[in-house]
């Protein structure tokens, strides 16, 4: 049963990802996004990660995605052109890439002792994961909380226009 | 039908890398500014598959908060690199980066 779910959301993930890569319409990469994200999910919730399963689907595939197509229709994006970027990015981008893979992969395929992951094993409850973020980590919690109080705020001040801030002066 | 009830975790690290290398490759081959930040959004989901792999490997509940503030963390840089999108449109009225060069030499 995991090995059918993960194979399956495995092939979701990459097929997304992939789309993602060969669709030239923004809004169809978000798309594409949304099922990647989706897919990752579920994973997590194969590897017993029950509380960042549901913070991905509302945090990524439902807030971030959301900003995301909110954008692309703001700003009336269309089309990409296809032009292959600089010469540069061609001949040492793409084989920099592969040999990035194939590197990882040789790492990952050497680890010894990495052990297996089976249904409904050691299942990491919220309960466990909030007992130590509000009691260890509650300083870096309550930094991160300033954080996207300082994003929003920096967010506002770039996206808004002058002719706003014109008309809001007058 | 007899299936290994278990899945090696190599192949959820596998998996981490094919997506961010498949991220990485979309940062090149793009040329809408959107979808290159897409691309960023989808290597840092890698890199969090991977945070919980080997959070699940070593039993340690501290990989996963770890996932948890770069979700926070992603979410930020979203808003404020969607905002610089929106800047960097109204100034130059497209989202194409070949087009986008004042400070390319």
């Amino acid at each position: 049963m995991h090995l059918i779910l993960f194979f399956l959301f495995a092939g979701f993930c990459l097929a997304g990802a992939i789309n993602l890569l060969l669709q030239s319409h923004p809004i169809n990469s978000a798309l594409s996004l949304v099922v990647v994200m989706t897919s990752l999910a579920v994973l997590y919730l194969l590897l017993g990660a029950e509380f960042l399963a549901a913070a991905q689907v509302i945090v990524y595939a439902g807030a971030i995605m959301v900003l995301f197509t909110f954008v692309v229709m703001l700003l009336n994006a269309g089309r990409e052109e296809r032009t292959m970027g600089s010469r540069s990015a061609r001949v040492i981008g793409f084989p920099a890439v592969a040999a990035l893979l194939a590197m990882l992969a040789t790492v990952i395929l050497h680890t010894q002792g990495l052990g297996s992951a089976t249904l409904s094993q050691d299942i990491t409850s919220t309960d466990d994961l909030s007992r130590v973020l509000f009691h260890e980590l509650l300083l870096p919690f309550e930094v991160t909380s300033v954080l996207i109080l300082i994003a929003i705020l920096g967010a506002v001040a770039l996206a808004r226009s002058d002719d706003g801030e014109r008309t809001a002066s007058k | 039908m007899i299936l290994p009830q278990d899945v090696p975790l190599t192949w959820y690290l596998l998996l981490s890398a094919a997506l961010f290398s498949l991220g990485v490759v979309g940062f090149l081959i793009k040329r809408n500014l959107i979808t290159v930040f897409m691309s960023i959004e989808l290597m840092l989901n890698a890199v969090n598959l991977s945070f919980v792999t080997f959070a699940h490997q070593w039993h340690a509940v501290k990989g996963q908060i770890f996932v948890f503030f770069v979700m926070m963390v992603a979410a930020a840089e979203a808003a404020v690199g969607l905002a610089i999108i929106i800047a960097v449109f109204r100034a130059r009225s497209t989202l194409a980066v070949d087009r986008i060069d004042l400070m390319k030499l």
